[in-house]
């Protein structure tokens, strides 16, 4: 067979565009509540007060060392299946719902420690001078250090948020019918094209991977603190 | 063009895989000089193909054990290994097995990369639910009930397709972690060929909680993985034909996922094969 009829043998029995859809669906919502939990983290690691401190840090070590594939079948098995915990009684949204919450849980650490490396860049002088005109700690971060942190640290948000389409497909321990789920079922059933289906999921997740950079890398220029 | 860089990369990865068995020491290597015979197996199918420590128990070995001595290799001379379903024709075009009996059905797209021998059973998808289930009886009695599969395999999006619209579908990473969903009551069924879901009804921890419906609904023919062009079809028949007259097939069935309760398709089974390798099934 050609290289063309390869190709449309597998898009006509697969709905490749669909699979990879839910993983672009799955990295936005994620990559939202990752942001959201990855600041308040990355607030609790600065603030004044040294159990939210401890408590900021001993989240990101416990998530960031613990690979995402158990944390989603712990959720799958040990919390559904045992906790019989169900988010929603239609599966589909249900399992959708798990990833999103496991892959945000997960890559709120390494948001935390972006925004962490973005506050490092931000001159100590920033702080003491908001201090020194009778600015709190939130009014402080919120008006002076986060939006120049948040600039620093769009490359490291970058990396991460690229690693987070890559871990998509761990979606699939959870059920969620997703890219690498359709691979697997390509390879056991069209095993005959198997260098051709690595070529559509590599060439798939370039297309989604490639612009995030290019759009973080221009935004990190665009948007960097000149000091 | 294509097929001169598909085939350098496959040569490419089966020396890889050739180094790291040699650097780790795996098996008893006395290489491919016909000493031994490399058979792939699964190591995860309770009741088929299954690594117990440091034995191999199921039908698939058994059936492999008697081809094996039947071809001149005794048990010390057999080499087992694993081949998960996404590896078989790989692993057989790479010459990293002889032969492969993993629950491996004939079909089209497969025999255009391999050949089949036998097949030494005639499988077909069914049912697994728990054992005071009465409500579940086939395929189209599953509407609004749950479902579990494994990832990668259309049987549980067959059943949606075909017979129960509102049927909702579950993949996990294996059937036993279907099975640990059923037991806890979170999913109804756990479908796959029926065979596969007696060995995991014979299992010590589910014996006499689960049971196979045993309405089968589909026809899978598991054929003896062997590369293509191979000339062995014809012995390997004979051996399996052999170990039915003797009853021996028909004891390693019962000794292996007897402990279900698990009926054959008696139309089906047993095999009575000729000398040719076998061919697509009839559409």
């Amino acid at each position: 067979m050609s290289f063309s009829e390869q190709l449309s043998t597998l898009f006509a029995k697969y709905n490749v565009i669909d699979a990879f859809w839910t993983n672009v669906q799955l990295t936005f919502w994620a990559a939202i509540g990752a942001f959201v939990l990855g600041s308040i983290l990355a607030l609790m690691r600065i603030s004044p007060v040294p159990s939210l401190r401890a408590a900021g840090t001993a989240y990101v070590h416990l998530v960031r060392n613990t690979p995402l594939t158990i944390l989603m079948t712990l959720a799958i098995l040990g919390v559904w299946t045992q906790f019989q915990l169900s988010l929603s009684s239609n599966f589909e949204t249900n399992f959708f719902l798990y990833a999103i919450i496991v892959l945000a849980i997960y890559h709120a650490a390494f948001v935390c420690e972006a925004i962490r490396s973005g506050v490092n860049t931000v001159p100590t002088g920033q702080a003491e001078a908001a201090r020194a005109i009778g600015l709190g700690f939130m009014p402080t971060a919120r008006y002076v250090i986060f939006p120049q942190a948040l600039r620093g640290s769009i490359t490291p948000l970058g990396n991460t948020l690229i690693a987070l389409a890559k871990n998509t497909t761990v979606a699939t321990v959870a059920s969620v019918a997703e890219a690498s789920g359709m691979m697997k079922s390509m390879i056991e059933f069209n095993s005959d094209l198997v260098f051709m289906i690595f070529f559509v999921f590599a060439m798939g997740f370039v297309v989604i991977v490639v612009p995030i950079g290019l759009l973080t890398t221009w935004a990190s220029r665009k948007l960097a603190v000149k000091r | 063009m294509f097929n001169n860089i598909t085939s350098k990369i496959a040569k490419a990865t089966s020396v890889a895989a050739v180094a790291t068995l040699a650097l780790t020491g795996c098996g008893s290597s006395t290489s491919a000089d016909g000493d031994t015979i490399r058979i792939g197996i699964k190591y995860d199918q309770p009741g088929l193909g299954y690594q117990d420590g440091r034995d191999y128990t199921g039908f698939d070995t058994d059936v492999a054990r008697y081809v094996a001595n039947e071809l001149g290799y005794d048990e010390d001379h057999i080499e087992w290994v694993e081949s998960p379903s996404a590896n078989r024709e790989n692993m057989l075009k790479n010459g990293q097995v002889d032969m492969i009996f993993a629950t491996y059905s004939i079909s089209e797209s497969r025999l255009k990369t391999v050949d089949f021998a036998g097949p030494y059973f005639t499988a077909g998808q069914d049912l697994l639910v728990q054992k005071d289930n009465t409500d579940i009886t086939g395929p189209d009695t599953l509407d609004g009930k749950n479902l579990c599969s494994v990832t990668g395999s259309t049987s549980a999006k067959k059943v949606q397709d075909k017979y129960a619209s509102s049927v909702q579908l579950v993949q996990q990473n294996s059937y036993s972690d279907c099975v640990v969903a059923l037991n806890a009551g979170m999913v109804d069924a756990v479908t796959t060929d029926d065979i596969i879901l007696a060995g995991l009804a014979s299992t010590k921890a589910n014996k006499g909680e689960l049971k196979v419906v045993g309405n089968t609904f589909t026809e899978e023919r598991y054929g003896v993985g062997l590369p293509k062009g191979t000339d062995k079809c014809e012995a390997i028949n004979k051996a399996i034909n052999k170990m039915v007259e003797t009853g021996a097939w028909e004891e390693a069935l019962t000794k292996n996922v007897g402990e279900s309760g698990f009926k054959y398709n008696r139309e089906l089974n047993p095999p009575k094969l000729d000398s040719a390798c076998a061919t697509a099934p009839a559409k």
